[in-house]
């Protein structure tokens, strides 16, 4: 079947099956390979896109509920040449080291600071407490979000 | 003779804080892995994988599978009747005969699809005739079930012993001074049993290989790997395939921690490839293959430790079972180096250590960050806070008192130097650091109890003594520079460190640098591995005679066109100068293409650096004795560790978390930071609740990130702080060596401590659940 949607401000037709997910059509049609396959069952937070303004687990999402939606992923923050603040932010912090589950974190971030622009290390831990890195030991990827939410004119 | 060290290298960008190079790819997700790599008309690979612990194999069927249209090979264990491994050859690529774990690959498929080749899986019929299955390496050791019948035949390297009908494939022994007269000496005599489950790496990207093998039998794997050399040499004796048709390209790699090191998966789909020649094909692993594929061992230890009144440690006996799962492999030389730095950080004037590596129907145990110190720690370190108990002394005053120092010997007879490290400097740092003296403020009112622990730790670089590293310097007309050394960027940031000294060793600025990624072997100098804690010592070896080289020849143009000797010119930033009238140069520019005198003739050439490096003075380990200089260089430390208690539920949260380490120079504060933080919180999972679980029948238990929980945002400590102490460690010209793996050993010790410390309970099983500390609670009420 053919669906559209809307992904970093483009549209796309894809063809699809029905029981592939949004991450493989990103992935392996568009070649969007920023999200990241971690477990494919909704336990990792690799995967994270913006959906309609809300973060998802990609790995989650049929593809068929696509449809019409308005997608973001990692690959669409950059702006001309220009990084995004929280790009930024994560490169000033060293907040990553192998880097996999980065874009999946700076999602969740951009997500959150959409709807919260100056959160609380509580908030910040209760947003992104469903992106697992096995690598950083977090510390820096708070330190993250807390420069990027200033960057973004969030107050302090 | 007088002796004083001095650094040749002048450091400029060593030792200061420097971005990450690798950051502005990760940051926009363009960093490419294996898994985001796609060819024209590749094909997908999927696995047949056991659903029982043990069994024969009566037959297999592929004719449904074959008959699916869009599949284009299938392969079993016939067609591939090789095996492989780096230390002990014990592991079939897909097993022809003899299923030892659940998951345990029979055969594989390629086909179009992803979805064909996995129905495809489904359709192949596999007859197997159960065999009884062994859990515990104690139980296997008594020989009643024997899981590899054909051991003795195995080929291994000589510095192994096994012990065939025991299951064991690796029995190191320590056999230093006379313990039987030690513990006549001693005062107090206090033993102990410690034991953990295996341990899941984790890494968020999967085991992922790409092969192709092209008609003319080149045959070329991207593999998320952290050992490309090892892992070509691996694939070519295997196959039977000289090295150099064997091309291995290692792009970034999405977490490692010992689980991509050595040859892991890569054999299946290069199998597959062999059938398909001229076709991409892609294997990459689910969450719950990658955790079937290699974990850490699991450990029972039993240690007895004699002292003297004075807390003086007079005598150690020691052993360690590890379950090494169903095949070896990797996992012998685990045995051998936990068994090897045995008792620790401490003089043992009497020791007596036997570790023992046995075979189970668990999933196999390999390397893992630490590589057997986090097992072997975590015995020692509780049993000596048992002792201090015993003995009434402050379990930090104990280890103050047994430290290495210079001149005593460690447990493989090896001399402790004045550059060896300071572990001493350590714990004191770490014990300054969460306020060791102040004892922990008890919150008012509730059921709460807070209480803080110590423990030290060491590591060498486990390797064969032979474990090479090379460097290639590349100058380009510019004077801008390449470099090649061939360690993986796993997340360590070895990318940026390396920039940072290639930086120093030559005189120029990091920016003038690039540092060659992805590495490849047909394009690359040697690397043994991606493994150990040991690049910046090997390579920073390597890199110092390749830079060494390449101004020698910068040198030689210069000093013939200037007149003046090679040793009275110098190499500074954009230009070569005379070292006593400066104003004397010639620009880098000019002359690393060769110098072009005005009439046009030429001399000199393109300037490329080479330098290599191998391990200098070791020797391999008596078999009997185990003593021997094995090691090359140590790296200590110490942790601490803070926790409150719910005196209830038996529910931990983690205060503070403490690392301090002796790692020589440290090249970049914020890589060498990164390695610390993410270490302890690593070595904090296991500590308090990842394990690998089996039922009774060895069906695995733990097969997602739901049943294996790894450590979130939420999980960790309120405050976590460490430092360095940097004594120059003079078998390098930076002085540097690892601190990769460290940060995961002690944390678990430095827990329970803490947890004797509020409660005054031992738990000496890892991991310390609120069970098993409501446990211990209930038992220290009953014996009251
Ligand atoms: S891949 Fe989607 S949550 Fe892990
Ligand atoms: S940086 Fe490796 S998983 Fe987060």
């Amino acid at each position: 079947m053919k669906i559209t949607f809307t992904v970093n401000n483009e549209n796309v037709e894809v063809d699809v099956k029905p029981n592939e997910t949004l991450l493989d059509v990103l992935r392996e049609k568009l070649y969007l390979t920023g999200a990241k396959e971690g477990c494919g069952n909704g336990e990792c937070g690799a995967c994270t896109v913006i959906y309609n303004g809300r973060p998802v687990n990609s790995c989650l999402v049929l593809a068929p509920e696509a449809e019409g939606a308005v997608i973001e992923t990692v690959e669409g923050l950059t702006k001309g040449n220009n990084l995004h603040p929280i790009q930024e932010a994560f490169l000033e912090t060293n907040a990553f080291q192998c880097g996999y589950c980065t874009p999946g974190f700076i999602m969740s971030t951009k997500a959150m600071l959409e709807k919260v622009p100056n959160p609380t290390k509580e908030v910040i831990v209760e947003r992104l407490a469903g992106n697992l890195c096995r690598c950083t030991g977090y510390t820096v990827i708070l330190d993250a979000v807390k420069l990027a939410a200033q960057k973004m004119g969030g107050a302090e | 003779m007088k002796y004083k060290y001095q650094s040749p290298i002048k450091f400029q960008y060593v030792g200061k804080p420097m971005n990450r190079v690798d950051g502005v790819e990760k940051v926009t997700g363009h960093a490419k892995y294996v898994t985001d790599m796609f060819f024209p008309n590749m094909l997908y690979a999927a696995v047949k994988r056991s659903p029982i612990p043990h069994g024969i194999i009566k037959k297999i069927d592929t004719s449904k599978a074959e008959a699916l249209a869009g599949v284009r090979a299938i392969v079993t264990g016939k067609d591939v009747p090789y095996r492989q491994g780096i230390y002990l050859v014990d592991r079939p690529i897909i097993t022809p005969d003899r299923v030892r774990y659940v998951g345990e690959p029979v055969a594989a498929v390629a086909a179009d699809t992803l979805e064909i080749a996995r129905r495809a899986v489904e359709l192949i019929e596999v007859e197997y005739e159960e065999l009884p299955t062994v859990q515990d390496p104690r139980e296997s050791m008594k020989g009643e079930v024997l899981i590899h019948p054909d051991l003795a035949n195995y080929e291994r390297l000589p510095i192994y012993n096994i012990e065939p009908e025991k299951n064991v494939f690796h029995h190191h022994k320590t056999r230093k001074g006379d313990v039987t007269k030690g513990f006549e000496e001693a005062d107090v005599i206090v033993e102990g049993d410690y034991s953990l489950p295996q341990m899941y790496h984790a890494p968020l990207e999967p085991h992922a290989a790409i092969s192709y093998w092209e008609h003319d039998g080149k045959l070329t794997v991207w593999s998320s790997a952290q050992s490309p050399f090892t892992l070509r040499n691996l694939i070519a004796y295997a196959f039977k395939l000289p090295r150099h048709k064997v091309r291995v390209i290692a792009p970034y790699v999405g977490g490692g921690f010992g689980g991509k090191a050595g040859i892991n998966m890569e054999g299946i789909v290069i199998a597959l490839s062999e059938k398909v020649k001229g076709r991409h094909i892609k294997l990459v692993y689910t969450r719950e293959e990658d955790i079937s594929t290699v974990v850490r061992q699991g450990m029972f230890a039993h240690i007895k430790t004699g002292v003297k009144k004075d807390g003086t440690i007079v005598a150690m006996e020691a052993t360690l079972i590890f379950d090494g799962g169903a095949y070896a492999e990797y996992g012998t030389n685990v045995v051998r180096a936990a068994g090897y730095t045995l008792p620790g950080p401490y003089y043992v004037p009497n020791l007596k250590t036997d570790s023992y590596g046995v075979y189970t129907n668990h999933f196999l145990g390999g390397a893992f960050r630490g590589f057997g110190h986090g097992e072997l720690h975590w015995a020692t370190e509780r049993n000596l806070d048992e002792v201090a108990q015993t003995l009434g002394i402050d379990p930090l005053e104990l280890r103050l008192k047994n430290v290495l120092k210079p001149g005593l010997t460690n447990s493989m007879g090896q001399t402790i130097h004045h550059d060896t490290g300071n572990v001493e400097a350590c714990l004191k740092r770490a014990a300054e650091l969460i306020e060791y003296d102040k004892k922990s403020e008890q919150p008012e009112n509730s059921r709460k109890v807070r209480g803080k622990g110590i423990a030290g730790l060491v590591k060498a670089p486990a390797m064969p003594t032979n474990a090479g590293s090379a460097v290639i310097i590349k100058f380009h007309e510019d004077a801008t520079v390449t470099l090649q050394a061939s360690i993986q960027e796993i997340g360590q940031g070895f990318n940026t460190a390396v920039t940072q000294m290639a930086a120093d060793a030559l005189h120029i600025s990091p920016d003038k640098i690039h540092f060659v990624m992805p590495v490849d072997t047909d394009v690359n100098p040697y690397e043994w591995q991606t493994v150990a804690s040991r690049a910046l010592w090997t390579v920073g070896n390597a890199l110092y005679r390749a830079a060494e080289d390449a101004l020698n020849q910068i040198k030689n143009i210069a000093s013939q066109v200037l007149g003046v000797a090679p040793y009275n010119l110098e190499v500074e930033d954009d230009r070569v100068y005379v070292k006593y009238r400066p104003e004397k140069y010639i620009l880098l520019k000019d002359i690393v293409m060769g110098y072009t005198y005005p009439d046009g003739h030429s001399i000199g050439g393109p300037v490329i650096g080479r330098g290599s490096f191998t391990p200098e003075m070791l020797t391999n380990l008596d078999l009997e004795t185990g003593q021997g200089n094995a090691a090359a260089e140590w790296t200590f430390g110490a942790q601490a560790a803070e926790v409150e208690i719910d005196l209830d539920t038996g529910e931990l949260k983690m205060l503070q978390l403490v690392g301090v380490f002796d790692a020589g120079t440290i090249i970049n504060p914020i890589t060498a930071g990164g390695q610390v933080v993410g270490g302890m919180i690593q070595g904090m999972g296991p500590a308090l609740f990842e394990g690998v679980k089996y039922n009774d029948k060895g069906y695995p238990l733990t097969v997602s990130f739901t049943d294996y929980k790894i450590p979130t945002i939420a999980d960790i400590p309120d405050e976590i702080k460490y430092d360095f102490v940097q004594t120059f460690e003079e078998s390098s010209p930076f002085g540097a060596k690892g601190v990769g793996e460290h940060p995961m050993i002690s944390v678990p010790p430095a827990i329970a401590s803490a947890i004797y410390d509020a409660l005054g309970v031992n738990v000496d099983e890892l991991p310390l659940t609120a069970d098993r500390i409501l446990k211990a609670l209930e038992k220290k009420k009953n014996d009251n």
